[in-house]
């Protein structure tokens, strides 16, 4: 895609290419969107910005947001693409209430998503207080509690974006793959996951780049505490009620990272080669 | 060590607290509606009554701990003042510092810390010296009934425990710390939450067995959680500051409101709410 | 090609283990032997096609027929509604798709994009039990049958339109199917291609040993494919029989029209047939019926006049109107409107000589010699 885009460019010119109507809101929804980082890096305090970055507890949250994000945008993996291959490819009664309700974590702000998995799986939660005394498992305050968190808030994005992209893709190829013998889940394991494995690592990108933001759900369900639950949006948090320039300089740092991952996932999964 | 774990009588007081801001209401309004000479009951002596006429708006901003009870006095002080109207701006204290110095126009700021205050009093934005009007201490909040026994700060250090604190960067968790300090106690929470509310809230969802909160936040939960006092909570005592704010755009009604606040009756509504006198 | 033999779901449908309901009937037990009813709403389709091992089946008819519905129900993608399904002998109208015995060339074959020739070819095998490697070799082989050894590596978007249906037709019968299933087996293909493919197609459809339907819309394919032909019209078979047979005696406009024949249906009293649905035209033929009956006769047969003939001895004479002109090779077909709607062939030299245009007048003859009639 970039390349065609290039190509374009280079062989009628950016004012032949691009009409004004276009290429003018273009521009200020990509001034937009840039600006406010663009102030994050001038007034990012670089002369005590060494000093920070060497500092345990910051390496500790970002280690931490990176494994929580990678973990929990797995979790979406497993159980987020047969959500979005049933709502994409199975008929059944109340099918868009269903996928209504998939979204839902896209409109509840974090923090009552966060309470509401409280009460679900916390100690004393609906399914929390089984998990407890059947498996004595309690999520609240432990890392999995982040993942958990970071999961419910992030996986609709990957829901939406891969259910779209088998809505696109021809449902006839897992028929010809019947045909030839293999069962509709061999046929959705080797037919269909790599024709749509684009709209998948599309939607993972999306969303482990949410669950690394996550705030509201993370702190309300699982807590904050350095090295088990404190993600790096967390330390910026609270860095902010004591020390506004920590949280700037704190703030870069994820910035730098996620901007280095999805770079580098970009070239390497998102191009066609 | 005073051992203060009697649910039923706290229940009992919180009945008459409510019963005393309720009084403490009716007098403010029987002093609007006679007018004159019975305001010898308020001993704020600039008291809005003196003042004369007062209208406009009123913009307050305060820390979000004190939310029931400056909405309880704002109503009040619409009805001894007809024509003036009061509107709050409840919130972290850190954020409403942030919002005034970044100009946000208001004519009263109620902080839950002196260092939050000072970030206003340092860039020029406080009129006059900030006054403390209230303080508050510290109290565990535990499940209701106390289930774990918890009857002193040590207790939380029991293993087995849930305990969150306030995080260090905010005002709660740094009292907290300075209380532990005092008892030359460590303790490990499950975490550290990023206000006192949030801690509350943990214990009150029963996620986590005991949080350090403010005694006013285990007031304003009722029956939901239990409060246990602890010696050491004396020393991390935190005041609470007002003042009005230079830019103000009504400051005669924003002095009045502080006279209010600091009058006996204001002072009552506060002690209601579990507050402890300046 | 062995292991693939010894898999169980192959062999079991090979042997063809006879149900018991139908033990004795021989005649039964090999081939296919199928009544097809799905109901899709308004749309009904009902057709029974029964063939023997060898046999290659072509399914003919308009758009909307049902003859895609017909081979989708073969294969177990569309559920019957009625009917049954029986092949070499084994009930198969509960048997999920992928555990019948049926290979299927899709329309635009839909080889799996994200695979090679290779891998595509090996996908059937592979499913059906065999080793990757083993699956690979078979695959392999198939391949060298259809000329496509060269070609094993690469992807289906680099396949032209002719290799890509090669590679199509030796996956679907690398797991050795019962039933082979073609679906417009040539509509992809331009037309150049079309030729050479139909062709190796043929051929390779010979070769075939157990039962092959194909579905398309083109009477040329289905002529040269197919050794039965069954005409399908919205849900009904309406003609099947021999390619030649159905040629020389079409039993609808449809078919006529396929096969580029007027086509009448009428009266007949002796040697004269009172066309249907006219103002009493009728057509002089050379056999002698009575009652139903339809007169079939080339658009080659006729001839146009600008005046009316004189001389002729034509006893079939109708007056027309050109409705309109379409060129075919070396030739003009002129559709005529008038008495009796005609298709009438001509030579451009002719075209030209009459002044042939829309909307001019002209007069058909047709020699009785050239009709053919029969009972309908």
């Amino acid at each position: 895609m970039t390349s065609s885009w290039r190509g374009g460019q280079g062989s009628r010119g950016a004012r032949g290419g691009a009409p004004l109507p276009l290429l003018l809101p273009a521009l200020i929804g990509l001034a937009f969107l840039v600006l406010p980082l663009v102030a994050l890096l001038i007034r990012a305090p670089w002369r005590s910005m060494p000093d920070l970055l060497t500092s345990t507890e910051v390496w500790q949250a970002l280690q931490l947001s990176l494994v929580c994000a990678t973990a929990a945008t797995a979790v979406s993996l497993v159980i987020g693409v047969p959500l979005a291959w049933l709502l994409a490819r199975v008929e059944f009664p109340g099918r868009g209430l269903v996928r209504a309700l998939v979204t839902l974590p896209l409109v509840l702000p974090p923090v009552v998503g966060g309470v509401a998995l409280l009460m679900a799986l916390g100690r004393n939660g609906v399914v929390g207080q089984w998990l407890d005394s059947w498996f004595g498992i309690t999520l609240p305050f432990t890392t999995a509690g982040v993942v958990v968190a970071e999961a419910f808030v992030a996986m609709p994005f990957l829901v939406i974006s891969v259910e779209g992209t088998l809505r696109a893709a021809d449902p006839r190829y897992e028929e010809a793959a019947t045909t030839l013998g293999a069962s509709r889940f061999t046929a959705f394991r080797r037919v269909t996951l790599p024709l749509i494995a684009p709209g998948i690592a599309a939607g993972a990108v999306l969303a482990w780049a949410r669950a690394l933001g996550e705030f509201g759900a993370t702190i309300t369900f699982a807590g904050n505490f350095p090295g088990r639950t404190q993600t790096m949006p967390l330390a910026v948090y609270l860095a902010l009620q004591s020390d506004p320039e920590a949280a700037i300089a704190l703030s870069l740092v994820l910035l730098a990272v996620s901007i280095a991952v999805l770079a580098g996932l970009r070239d390497r999964w998102m191009t066609p080669s | 060590m005073t051992r203060s774990v009697r649910r039923t009588r706290r229940t009992r007081r919180t009945l008459q607290v409510t019963g005393a801001g309720a009084a403490a209401l009716l007098a403010l309004s029987a002093c609007s509606s006679s007018d004159d000479s019975t305001s010898a009951k308020s001993d704020a002596p600039a008291s809005a009554s003196a003042s004369g006429k007062l209208s406009g708006d009123v913009t307050v901003f305060a820390a979000a701990s004190l939310k029931e009870s400056f909405e309880t006095l704002g109503k009040a002080f619409e009805k001894a003042h007809p024509g003036t109207k009061v509107t709050f701006s409840f919130g972290g204290s850190d954020a409403l510092a942030a919002s005034i110095t970044g100009g946000a126009p208001a004519d009263v700021f109620a902080s839950a810390s002196p260092k939050t205050m000072k970030i206003v009093t340092d860039a020029g934005d406080a009129s006059g010296t900030p006054a403390t009007f209230v303080r508050n201490q510290l109290e565990i909040a535990t499940l209701p009934g106390n289930p774990d026994k918890v009857a002193s700060l040590k207790d939380l250090t029991k293993s087995g425990l849930k305990v969150v604190l306030c995080d260090k960067a905010v005002p709660c968790g740094a009292a907290a710390q300075k209380a532990l300090d005092a008892g030359k106690l460590k303790l490990t929470p499950v975490s550290y939450e990023e206000d006192v509310k949030a801690a509350l809230n943990k214990v009150v969802l029963k996620e986590a067995d005991a949080a350090v909160v403010y005694k006013t936040d285990v007031q304003a939960a009722g029956d939901k959680v239990e409060g246990v006092e602890f010696p050491e909570a004396a020393d991390a005592i935190n005041d609470y500051p007002i003042t009005v704010l230079k830019d103000a755009p009504n400051a005669e009604a924003a002095k009045a409101f502080i006279a209010l606040v600091q009058s006996t009756e204001g002072q009552k509504v506060l002690n209601a709410a579990g507050f402890l006198k300046p | 090609m062995t292991d693939i033999e010894k898999n169980p779901k192959v062999r079991q449908s090979a042997i063809g283990a006879p149900s018991p309901a139908h033990e004795g009937t021989d005649a039964r037990r090999e081939g296919l032997d199928a009544r097809l009813v799905v109901e899709r709403g308004s749309f009904r389709l009902d057709v029974a096609l029964t063939a023997a091992p060898g046999d290659v089946v072509a399914l003919l008819g308009p758009n909307g027929a049902g003859k895609t519905t017909a081979l989708r129900a073969l294969a177990g993608l569309v559920p019957l509604t009625d009917g049954h399904l029986r092949l070499d002998g084994t009930e198969l109208d509960r048997t999920p798709p992928e555990s019948r015995p049926v290979g299927v060339v899709f329309q635009d074959y839909l080889l799996f994009p994200h695979l090679t020739a290779l891998d595509n070819v090996a996908f059937g095998p592979r499913c059906h039990g065999a080793t990757k490697a083993q699956a690979r070799a078979q695959a392999a082989e198939w391949l060298e049958r259809m000329d496509l050894a060269a070609h094993a590596g690469a992807k289906p978007r680099r396949l032209s339109g002719g290799q890509a249906q090669r590679v199509a037709l030796a996956r679907a019968l690398a797991t050795h199917p019962r039933l082979l299933l073609l679906d417009e087996p040539l509509a992809a293909l331009d037309a150049r291609t079309r030729l050479d493919v139909r062709a190796q197609l043929r051929h390779h459809l010979a070769d075939f040993e157990a039962v092959a339907v194909l579905v398309t819309h083109d009477p040329l394919d289905a002529m040269v494919l197919a050794d039965h032909l069954v005409v399908i019209e919205d849900g009904r078979i309406v003609q099947e029989g021999t390619p030649a047979d159905i040629a020389r005696h079409p039993r609808t406009d449809y078919i006529a029209h396929l096969v580029g024949l007027n086509l009448y249906r009428g009266q007949a009293e002796g040697h004269t047939v009172r066309v249907d649905d006219t103002s009493s035209v009728t057509i002089t033929t050379t056999e002698a019926l009575t009652g139903p009956a339809f007169v079939a006769f080339p658009p080659s047969a006729v001839t146009l006049h600008r005046d009316r003939p004189t001389g002729s001895s034509a006893r079939n004479l109708w007056r027309c109107e050109v409705a309109g002109l379409e060129t075919h090779g070396d030739q003009i077909r002129a559709a005529l409107t008038g008495e009796l709607p005609l298709a009438a062939d001509l030579t451009t030299v002719a075209a030209a000589e009459l002044d042939l245009r829309p909307g001019a007048a002209v007069w058909a003859t047709v020699k009785a010699a050239q009709t053919h009639a029969y009972p309908a």
